[in-house]
């Protein structure tokens, strides 16, 4: 089966020490051990102070209201009840929801139909180009990115309402309708980071058993048939990891509608890290946006979870 | 590659018969080179056309239709780009976060990723599962401490706001780790006979062999801090503290929609550092993205 899922389980931390750790008894032992720390030491600090502990902070903070000018009150489960009906906060669930089922659906569908593309090529420098090609959108920061496309949607001057009225289409109002907006923000995400599931779909494609595929052909079976009927069981794991992936990644979206719609219209592409950007940067309230950062985070691990959970149960099956 | 030997020869057994798998086949093959090359062309143009309109006389970057490609190039965009905006300091923040960043991270990972793999110490599992329960946690989701720190630190609106926080990295240490296990334990009794202390052992012995993994979290670490946004347009505020990708989202607000061509150059300077580092180094990406899927 293919690897990529099967490592991404957490066992290897049993692994770790090789042989089970002895008493350390003999100063040479303890000379070891004290090493390890020192190494420890560097990575170690950066990460307790900054990522361990904030998370620790995050909960913290969200039981309290702060404004940084007086000092900070404790108001119990307050946060959380004022969260729960808030529609700000449950729309802008709704809207990062929405994106990023829509990211991830098109980034799968596009993603492996271009792997097995790609796969039929022959020519080793073909193969190569056409890699390139989906992988330099990789390379762009997703800020530049939204700009250029900010422009090349632009209503309209923008180049796509160009040619689409050239083909017969009335120019589509992309960033200032609800619709469009959010179909603009889809478009970049999908475009930016199909690199990314392209290239895991065409490893596991690699790694497919060859002998089955040779005798399954041999029976007279179509490409289609092949793929719906050999392949896609096969590579199912890599698809739910990069499903789960996807969604991690596009739950976190801020960039794209920062710069591209600021939320809008109206509030149509506010995210829900938008929101709490706004919540605790801009109306300086930490405690609102720790407490909606605790349920994003909650959301986050849950799909984490699940992606270890099952994974780890198609391993098994394999 | 190898799925097209066995297509090859049933079309052979069954050419003469008309839409035989084998046609059949190469009807499908067509169909799917144009829909290949058409996708693929839509994520080459975008940049394309950013080359080229970026090459262009800003009274003409909203001219339709576009011209893909940069005939007659003008290059007034490229320096009106450093005039009208510090561009050369946003550049210089740039590389200044991005390789201590990734020079730091290679440091503190290579020690622990050696130690996690190599080494016996005490509590070295449980700080394991840690290391690995942090590299699945968001950095936008714990913005707000590390914004309250930093601010305690007396770092806000200073580059060492991005960098010290990314000193240590849950990743790069977990992928050392993955590869120091790999490593012959001989190696370690050979230093130990001839008298090298843990120290030695470590960077005489390992780190010349660990060059690879080195080379692909360097690559990844740089592509993600040099495209960074978020932290950056939270922890800065002055223009001059500005690392590029929010200079250059700055510099788009301050023009509208007037002077595009400006914008787009500056968007192809940002860009050039990442293509270069691609070619060189194109191997390790690919394999920093299958690697990166851990996280």
């Amino acid at each position: 089966m293919t690897t990529v899922p099967a490592r991404g389980g957490l066992p290897g931390a049993r692994r770790a020490g090789g042989p089970r750790p002895r008493p350390h008894h003999t100063p040479a032992m303890r000379q070891e051990s004290r090493f390890g720390w020192m190494m420890f030491a560097l990575s170690g600090l950066a990460i307790l102070v900054f990522t361990a502990l904030p998370i620790v902070f995050t909960l913290l903070l969200s039981f309290f209201t702060w404004d940084v000018i007086t000092p900070p009150q404790f108001v119990g489960f307050q946060n959380f009840q004022k969260l729960a009906s808030d529609t700000a906060v449950i729309h802008s669930f709704g809207v990062t929801g929405l994106l990023a089922v829509l990211i991830v659906i098109l980034q799968i569908v596009i993603g492996l139909t271009m792997a097995l593309l790609v796969q039929q090529r022959k020519s080793t420098w073909a193969r190569s180009i056409f890699r390139t090609a989906f992988f330099l959108p990789l390379l762009v920061s997703a800020a530049s990115i939204s700009i250029v496309f900010s422009y090349l949607f632009d209503t309209n001057f923008g180049v796509v309402n160009y040619y689409l009225q050239l083909i017969g289409i009335a120019p589509v109002d992309w960033m200032n309708s609800p619709a469009g907006a959010t179909a603009t923000i889809v478009i970049v995400a999908v475009w930016q980071k199909l690199g990314f599931v392209f290239i895991l779909f065409v490893a596991a494609l690699g790694s497919l058993p060859q002998d089955v595929l040779e005798a399954v052909s041999l029976d007279g079976s179509g490409p289609i048939r092949t793929f719906f009927s050999i392949k896609l069981p096969l590579i199912s794991p890599t698809i739910f990891f990069a499903a789960v992936i996807g969604m991690i990644d596009a739950m976190q979206i801020f960039d794209q509608p920062y710069v591209m719609t600021k939320g809008g219209p109206g509030d149509s592409t506010t995210t829900t890290v938008m929101l709490i950007y706004r919540t605790a940067f801009q109306n300086i309230d930490f405690g609102y946006g720790s407490a909606i950062s605790v349920v994003l985070f909650l959301l986050l691990l849950l799909l984490t979870w699940m992606q270890f959970t099952v994974s780890r149960k198609w391993v098994f099956y394999s | 590659m190898s799925t097209s030997a066995p297509s090859r020869s049933s079309g052979k057994t069954l050419g003469k018969v008309t839409l035989s798998p084998g046609g059949l086949r190469r009807v499908y093959r067509g169909a799917g080179l144009v829909l290949l090359v058409v996708i693929a062309a839509a994520f080459v143009l975008p940049i394309l056309w950013t080359v080229s309109t970026s090459l262009r006389l800003p009274n003409e970057s909203f001219s339709n239709p576009p011209s893909w490609l940069p005939t007659d190039p003008v290059w007034s965009n490229y320096s009106a780009v450093f005039e009208q905006v510090p561009m050369l300091t946003f550049f210089i923040n740039s590389v200044v976060v991005t390789g201590l960043i990734v020079i730091l991270q290679l440091i503190t990972s290579t020690m622990s990723g050696y130690a996690f793999a190599l080494i016996r110490f005490r509590g070295k599992n449980a700080l394991f599962a840690i290391v690995l329960a942090t590299m699945m946690v968001p950095a936008q989701t714990t913005i707000i401490p590390v914004f309250i720190l930093i601010r305690y630190m007396g770092l806000s609106d200073n580059l060492g706001a991005l960098v010290i926080p990314a000193i240590g990295g849950a990743f790069g240490t977990f992928l050392m780790r993955q590869y120091f296990l790999q490593m012959p334990a001989e190696l370690a009794e050979a230093g130990r006979v001839d008298g090298a202390g843990h120290f030695q052992i470590f960077s005489k012995l390992y780190v010349p062999i660990a060059l690879p993994p080195m080379a692909t979290l360097a690559v990844l670490n740089f592509s993600g801090y040099w495209n960074e946004f978020f932290r950056p347009l939270i922890f800065l505020q002055s223009t001059n503290n500005f690392t590029l990708p929010v200079g250059l989202v700055s510099l788009q607000g301050n023009f509208g929609t007037g002077s595009i061509s400006v914008v787009l150059a500056g968007v192809v300077i940002a860009l050039i550092p990442s293509v270069a580092i691609f070619l060189l180094a194109q191997r390790y990406f690919v394999e920093g993205i299958t690697a990166g899927s851990f996280r």
